[in-house]
């Protein structure tokens, strides 16, 4: 592929991928590019999203880690379903 | 199209600047407003006003002595004006800086008066600044190089685009011998374990990770609120879709790059001795702060990925912003050196977006002001460590 993407995702098995173009609508079938194997994936967001912010790639459960660059970013704090936006509202820090 | 060779100004003691710099500096807040009527007698030097010096102590007093010193030593630095209220504490700063063989005198108020203090200071401001007109930039390697990063109002876009392409700089150029230099201490928390395994050694990681865990102690631990008060991650974090300290660390690390590995760790504002490489200095990640400690440990030139925009800048320390958000760009585009928005769109490569980041910054080095020069940002603000007596 070599059309722009409209999510990005570091790595493979990542829970999340970051909207990179602007007006994200729910409902729109989403291009994604997952960076590290450089394969594409599609789904469908179910919300609307802003540039920069994150959809779940899969099914994500109230208390679960909640995966980026390979690494834990957070727990999420409600249940997150796939194609959802997932912000400050669902997910929290561990650290403080 | 780039090479290996910038054009500086060599300095007396051979170190080599991007600026050339005659700056009048305050020992204290008392003495601002000396400085800056010199600086406005004497067109084409720079004052660099400041908010403390009055009785700090201990290590406080010590590094606010280590960031003056350093921020006149720095290679951009032709020659320096010194004011303070007294003569004692003023001559200790003009010693600092005197030990780089470069023109400083000391000026001190108590017993003149603002007036006759700014006047004789205006003589050799004056004469600093027509002997710096006639210094002329020669060709110097990259090696001689010093270069410090950091990153400010991340948001998403920083981890995927800008900050990487800092990190792909930072691999090029570590393998010519450029002395690189990172930091932010408190914004490496939920990467510590990867920050720790990229030291060189197992000692100067352990290193890396008291200084990380004694902030974390002394600093956070007795004062900590939820997500530091919207000051970890920030308001401008979270508007660019930052969720956590963990997420905003993760992506502030890929500054360093995917092989260098850091070689010491330093005190604020303290000079890296070890030669060329990677260095991490210990700072807030406030920008100003942490650009001021860096340019006083001397760092000439610094980059700046930032996502939602950043505006800062440094008096003496030319400072380069890029970005890979497309909106920043279309709607703060005058602040941008460098747009690596390719890369979200799959138009430009890590390797190309590293390529183009040597290049602004070789030409920023040769003489080309940054945004952040042209707009007339001039960020100096000094790190306190704790209350005065």
């Amino acid at each position: 592929m070599s059309s722009a993407p409209d999510f990005l995702v570091h790595e493979e098995n990542d829970s999340v991928g970051v909207i990179v173009v602007e007006d994200v609508t729910t409902g729109q079938e989403l291009t994604g590019w997952i960076m590290d194997n450089d394969a594409t994936i599609s789904i469908t967001v179910l919300d609307d999203i802003p540039l920069g912010h994150k959809l779940a790639l899969n099914d994500i459960k109230d208390g679960d880690d909640v995966i980026k660059y390979g690494e834990h970013i957070g727990r999420a704090v409600a249940d997150i379903g796939k194609g959802r936006h997932l912000h400050v509202h669902n997910l929290k820090t561990k650290k403080w | 199209m780039t090479n290996n060779t910038f054009w500086g100004y060599r300095r007396e003691n051979g170190r080599v600047g991007i600026r050339n710099h005659v700056v009048i500096l305050p020992l204290d807040d008392l003495s601002n407003s000396s400085c800056e009527a010199v600086a406005n007698n004497i067109k084409g030097t720079l004052a660099l006003p400041h908010h403390y010096g009055r009785l700090q102590f201990g290590e406080d007093l010590e590094l606010h002595f280590r960031t003056l010193i350093g921020t006149g030593a720095n290679p951009n630095v032709a020659a320096v004006v010194v004011i303070g209220i007294e003569p004692g504490w003023t001559q200790r700063v003009v010693d600092g800086i005197a030990k780089t063989g470069k023109p400083v005198q000391g000026f001190s108020i108590e017993g003149n008066g603002d007036i006759n203090t700014i006047a004789a200071a205006s003589r050799v401001a004056k004469d600093y600044l027509q002997q710096a007109s006639e210094l002329r930039r020669e060709e110097c390697s990259l090696g001689e190089l010093w270069v410090s990063h950091k990153c400010g109002e991340s948001d998403t876009t920083s981890g995927i685009g800008s900050n990487p392409t800092v990190g792909n700089f930072v691999d090029k150029t570590d393998a010519m011998g450029v002395t690189n230099c990172f930091g932010e201490t408190s914004e490496i928390t939920g990467a510590e374990h990867l920050c720790k395994e990229r030291a060189i050694s197992p000692e100067v990681g352990e290193k890396w990770y008291a200084t990380w865990k004694a902030y974390m102690d002394d600093v956070i631990e007795p004062n900590k609120t939820s997500d530091l008060s919207e000051s970890q991650p920030t308001k401008g974090n979270i508007a660019g879709g930052l969720t956590t300290i963990e997420e905003k660390a993760l992506g502030n690390l890929q500054k360093i790059g995917k092989t260098t590995k850091y070689i010491d760790v330093l005190t604020p504002a303290e000079e890296p001795v070890k030669g060329p490489g990677l260095y991490f200095m210990d700072t807030s990640s406030a920008a100003a702060e942490c650009v001021t400690l860096q340019a006083a440990a001397g760092f000439v030139v610094h980059t700046f990925p930032t996502g939602q925009g950043n505006i800062i800048g440094n008096p003496i320390e030319p400072v380069i912003k890029l970005t890979a958000n497309p909106k920043t760009v279309r709607t703060m585009g005058e602040h941008v050196d460098l747009d690596v928005s390719g890369i979200l769109r799959r138009e430009m490569n890590m390797d190309e977006a590293g390529d183009a980041l040597l290049d602004i910054v070789i030409r920023t080095c040769n003489g080309r002001l940054t945004a952040a020069e042209a707009l007339g940002h001039r960020e100096f603000v000094m790190t306190k460590l704790y209350r005065s007596a």
